[in-house]
């Protein structure tokens, strides 16, 4: 059982906390001017941060335990193929959506 | 089709971000489940995922209470866990660091892996956009997400079902992300930044709570800085 105090204290610390990672340049900043090479890290933080969170479920999924799974690595890769081919990203997942579900039902 | 008006702008945000439905459903509910199958309450449940709004740092939470983790522990590791979120307020910023203070301060609890992403990648495409443009764009963008992710805790702590894994809805997440980020490799700069934050974070995958993660994506933007510096000054020689 979790002590409902600690819970509390998580749930009103933890938002507080999140709310501060969130604020702390978009609210403190503001419109302030940031150095040049300060700017030239965060134009490549999506692109950067984005394939991070995904690469190690592309490789190692949890669903599968961790194991390789062709369905899924193929899947990625026609989402971002289609992706960067056509720029459009409708068109990117539901061409990933379609080769998952394929595959997932070919190999079975 | 360009934006043209704040309403156009927030319509767009909407329609960019509804396959992130996707993404969200099976999340939360999965947070409501587990998070009364801990012996939470449905309220605390609801509140939890209201006032933290942060699927990946909540079930870190969630987990480390279970095993009665010492409280500074688990708000360190969930912080931890939700480390990116700086990374995505500094890039943020000089988009939307001049609008209104209280717009700034709710777009800040609003901000999520798939708001932040939605909004960069539009801004990016359409950097003429007006500030308040961008932040009606952002406010589309989590109009079908946030409302979502508390609607289904409560339909998670509810009925307890979940959506079956042969569905394999927990590859939705990768899908989407990669398919919004795919246009977004303008130049070799960009394709450098991924592709080292990638094999960082395979090779970072066992560092705890997902510090790894801030590690690999502090290399592919670092990666991506050096390689716009390289290319300027080598565009430099060229023409000089």
């Amino acid at each position: 059982m979790i002590d409902k105090t600690t819970l509390w204290i998580v749930i009103i610390c933890l938002g507080i906390g999140s709310f501060g990672l969130r604020f702390v340049f978009t609210g403190l900043v503001g419109d302030r001017e940031m150095p040049a090479w300060l700017l030239r890290h965060l134009r490549y933080t999506a692109v950067a941060i984005l394939p991070a969170l995904v690469a190690p479920q592309v490789i190692a999924p949890a669903a599968t335990g961790g194991q390789f799974d062709p369905a899924r690595f193929a899947a990625a890769a026609v989402a971002l193929a289609v992706g960067v081919l056509t720029k459009n990203v409708l068109l990117a997942i539901i061409s990933g959506a379609g080769t998952l579900y394929s595959l997932l039902w070919l190999l079975g | 089709m360009a934006i043209t008006t704040t309403k156009s702008a927030f319509r767009k945000g909407l329609a960019d971000a509804a396959p992130f439905v996707l993404v969200i459903i099976p999340f939360s509910s999965l947070f409501g489940i587990l998070a009364t199958e801990a012996g939470l309450s449905v309220f605390e449940t609801l509140a939890f995922s209201v006032v933290v709004i942060a699927g990946a740092a909540q079930f870190t939470a969630l987990q480390l209470m279970q095993e009665h983790a010492p409280t500074a522990i688990v708000l360190a590791s969930a912080l931890a866990v939700n480390l990116r979120m700086a990374m995505y307020s500094a890039s943020l910023t000089p988009y939307i660091g001049a609008a209104p203070l209280w717009q700034r301060a709710l777009a800040a609890y609003l901000t999520v892996d798939q708001s932040y992403v939605c909004s960069m990648a539009q801004y990016e495409k359409e950097p003429d956009m007006t500030i308040p443009q961008r932040m009606s764009y952002f406010f589309g963008c989590v109009t079908p997400i946030v409302p979502l992710w508390y609607l289904f805790t409560l339909v998670g702590a509810l009925l307890g079902t979940q959506i079956p894994d042969s569905w394999a809805l927990d590859f939705a997440l990768p899908i989407t992300f990669l398919a919004m980020i795919a246009p977004m490799f303008r130049t070799p700069a960009h394709v450098v930044a991924a592709l080292v934050a990638s094999i960082a974070a395979l090779a970072t995958a066992s560092v705890p709570y997902s510090l790894g993660l801030i590690l690999a994506g502090m290399a592919g933007m670092i990666a991506g800085a050096q390689t716009e510096v390289w290319l300027v000054r080598r565009a430099e020689r060229t023409a000089g």
